[in-house]
C-alpha cells in the first residue's frame, strides 16, 4: 500500500473516525460523503459530519486464519472477527490477546492500537485498530473506547447499520 | 510547585516467560538465575506490539481516567530506548492515535531507563511556566538482551503514561532533583541490535551511586527522611538492586511493597519506575508521601518528592487495567515462541 493512501486513512485506522448523517442519524464506517439511507441522497449532501466510534463492540461472527495474509505469518493461527458496534457499523478486525479457539460469537471486545504491517525492514510501519476481549478476566470494566474529539457524540444513535 | 500528576495509565503485554525456561535453552540454571535477580517472570510483547502501541494504550487509559480532552495536550514526550524508528518520532504516532494533533509539541526522549522521568520533568517545567495546559510524559520499552546474555533473563516490555497539569492534581510534586555523570555502564551503539554492558560495573559505580546520591539530594532539598514516606519507588533493572538501594538509604520492605513490580514482569526499562509509581497510585489514598528515584545508564537519576491529594480519592481508576492485573496475569510461552515473536530467528526470503 502506498504511503499516501495509508496516510489518508489514518483517522479511521487509528481512531475509528467515521461519519454520521445529520438527516437520518445513520453512522458510517468507513466514512461516507453521502447517505445512501436517506430517501433522497441529495438531502444528506454537506450534512454528513465526522463521527468517532466508541471502539466498543460485540463479535457477531469470526474465522480463524491458518494461511496467513502477507505480513501476518508470525501470528498464525489468528482470529478475524466481524464486530458490531453500538453505533451501528460492523467492523472487520483481528481479535488479539486471546487464543483463537476461545473466540466466540457474543464476545465483548474493545478496539486496541496495534501494528498492522511493516513495509519490509526499512519501510514505513502501519498502525491501526484490532480488537481485544473485554471479559476474559472480569477485571477490565466496560469500554469507553479510544479517546479523541467526538463530534456530535450526543446525537441519537443510528438504528440501522450500513450495508 | 503547582504542576502535578493529573492522570496516569499503564500497559504491559500479555505474554510471560520464566528465567527457568530461558536457562533451559542456554544450559544455565535459570531458576537460580531468576532467584538471584529476584525476577520470576518477564513480559514479552506480541509481534504486533511495540513502543508506539504500548504507549498509545497507556495514554488512552490515562486520558479516559482523567477525563482529559486530548486537544488540550500541549506537549507529548515518549521516553524509550526501543523506538520503532531511528528517525521518525514515536510521539507523532502516539499523538495522532489519541487525537492530540496538530497543535502540540512532541518529541522522543532517550536516556536508557530514565527517559520517562526526564519527560515528566520537562512537562513539569512547561506546565509550571504556564506555556501549556497539559503535558504528557510516557516511559515505554520493548527491551531485548542478546540471546544467552544475563540481560535476557530480565529485559521485558511495558509502558506507563502520565498527564501533568495544574487542575485536579491527584499527586503533587513537591520537588524534583537529578544526578548525572558520564558513566559507561550500559550502552547500545548506533545500528547494533542488542545493548552491551559493563557486567558488575553496572552496580556500585553506576546504579547504586546515582540512585542513592539522588535520593539523598532530594530528601535534603525537601527536608525529609525515609520515615516521612509511605511509599518509595526505585528504578528496578531486577528485583534485587532496588531492595538493596532501599536498605542502604534506610527504607523498609513495606515502603517498597507496591513500588516493586519487576519480580513479576521483568525490567521494563523506561517504564520500570513509572509502572512502580502507577502501582503505588493504584493502591494509595489521599495524603500519602511517595519518593520516586529513576535511573538511566550512561548515567543519571531523576528523583521526585510526591504527595497524593484528596482528588485521588475520587479519581476514576476504572478504565484500563490496574498494574496489579499485569503482575498477576499473563500467559507463559516457551523459549521457541519467544525467539519467534522477538525476531531472534533468522528467516528465509528477503
Amino acid at each position: 500500500m502506498s504511503i499516501a493512501r495509508f496516510w489518508r486513512e489514518t483517522p479511521r485506522r487509528y481512531n475509528l473516525g467515521g461519519s454520521k448523517c445529520t438527516v437520518c442519524g445513520t453512522v458510517y464506517f468507513p466514512p461516507r460523503a453521502v447517505c445512501p439511507e436517506c430517501t433522497s441522497h441529495r438531502q444528506s449532501i454537506e450534512r454528513m459530519v465526522p463521527f468517532q466510534l466508541s471502539g466498543e463492540g460485540e463479535v457477531i461472527s469470526y474465522t480463524v486464519v491458518h494461511d496467513a495474509a502477507e505480513g501476518f505469518d508470525m501470528q498464525v493461527p489468528y482470529a478475524l472477527g466481524l464486530v458490531r458496534t453500538p453505533e451501528g457499523p460492523v467492523l472487520t478486525g483481528q481479535i488479539v490477546d486471546i487464543e483463537p479457539g476461545e473466540v466466540r460469537i457474543g464476545l465483548k471486545v474493545r478496539a486496541t492500537f496495534r501494528k498492522l504491517r511493516e513495509e519490509g525492514a526499512s519501510g514505513v510501519i502501519h498502525y491501526g485498530y484490532k480488537f481485544t476481549p473485554l471479559d476474559d478476566s472480569g477485571v477490565l470494566p466496560p469500554a469507553r473506547g479510544p479517546v479523541g474529539p467526538v463530534p456530535g457524540k450526543d446525537a441519537p444513535r443510528a438504528e440501522r447499520s450500513p450495508a | 510547585m503547582e504542576a502535578g500528576i493529573v492522570s496516569y495509565g499503564a500497559y504491559v503485554p500479555r505474554h510471560r516467560i520464566t528465567p527457568a525456561e530461558i536457562g533451559r535453552v542456554w544450559g544455565v540454571d535459570g531458576e537460580a538465575m531468576g532467584q538471584g535477580l529476584n525476577v520470576r517472570r518477564k513480559s514479552v510483547p506480541d509481534p504486533d506490539e511495540d513502543t508506539i502501541t504500548i504507549s498509545t494504550e497507556a495514554l488512552r487509559t490515562a486520558l479516559v481516567r482523567g477525563g482529559i480532552d486530548p486537544q488540550q495536550i500541549g506537549a507529548l514526550y515518549v521516553g524509550s530506548e526501543s523506538h520503532p524508528y531511528a528517525v521518525k518520532p514515536t510521539a507523532t504516532v502516539v499523538a495522532q492515535a489519541v487525537g492530540a494533533t496538530p497543535n502540540l509539541t512532541a518529541a522522543d526522549f532517550e536516556f536508557a531507563c530514565k527517559a520517562g522521568t526526564a519527560a515528566i520533568q520537562t512537562c513539569l517545567g512547561l506546565v509550571g511556566a504556564g506555556m501549556i495546559r497539559y503535558g504528557v510524559a510516557i516511559g515505554t520499552d520493548t527491551s531485548q538482551g542478546a540471546p544467552g546474555d544475563a540481560l535476557e533473563y530480565s529485559a521485558s516490555a511495558g509502558g506507563a503514561a502520565y498527564v501533568i497539569g495544574k487542575e485536579n492534581v491527584i499527586c503533587r510534586v513537591h520537588a524534583t532533583a537529578s544526578y548525572t555523570t558520564d558513566t559507561p555502564d550500559f550502552w547500545r551503539r548506533e545500528g547494533q541490535k542488542y545493548p552491551s554492558h559493563g557486567g558488575r560495573f553496572t552496580g556500585e559505580p553506576a546504579y547504586f551511586r546515582h540512585v542513592t546520591e539522588c535520593a539523598r539530594r532530594i530528601m535534603e532539598i525537601a527536608g525529609t527522611t525515609p520515615k516521612d514516606y509511605g511509599h518509595v519507588v526505585f528504578h528496578q533493572p531486577n528485583g534485587k538492586f532496588p531492595l538493596r538501594a532501599g536498605k542502604q538509604l534506610g527504607f523498609s520492605d513495606a515502603q517498597m511493597r507496591y513500588g516493586l513490580v519487576t519480580p513479576s514482569i521483568g525490567n521494563t526499562y523506561s517504564a520500570a519506575a513509572l509502572l512502580g509509581l502507577a502501582n503505588v497510585l493504584d493502591h494509595a489514598g489521599p495524603g500519602e508521601r511517595v519518593l520516586v528515584v529513576g535511573y538511566g545508564s550512561g548515567a543519571g537519576s531523576d528523583a521526585f518528592d510526591l504527595e497524593t491529594t484528596d482528588a485521588l480519592a475520587t479519581f476514576e481508576r476504572g478504565y484500563g487495567r490496574p498494574v496489579e492485573y499485569f503482575l498477576e496475569h499473563g500467559d507463559e510461552i516457551s523459549y521457541a515462541t519467544y525467539a519467534k515473536v522477538r525476531g531472534k530467528i533468522q528467516m528465509g526470503g528477503d
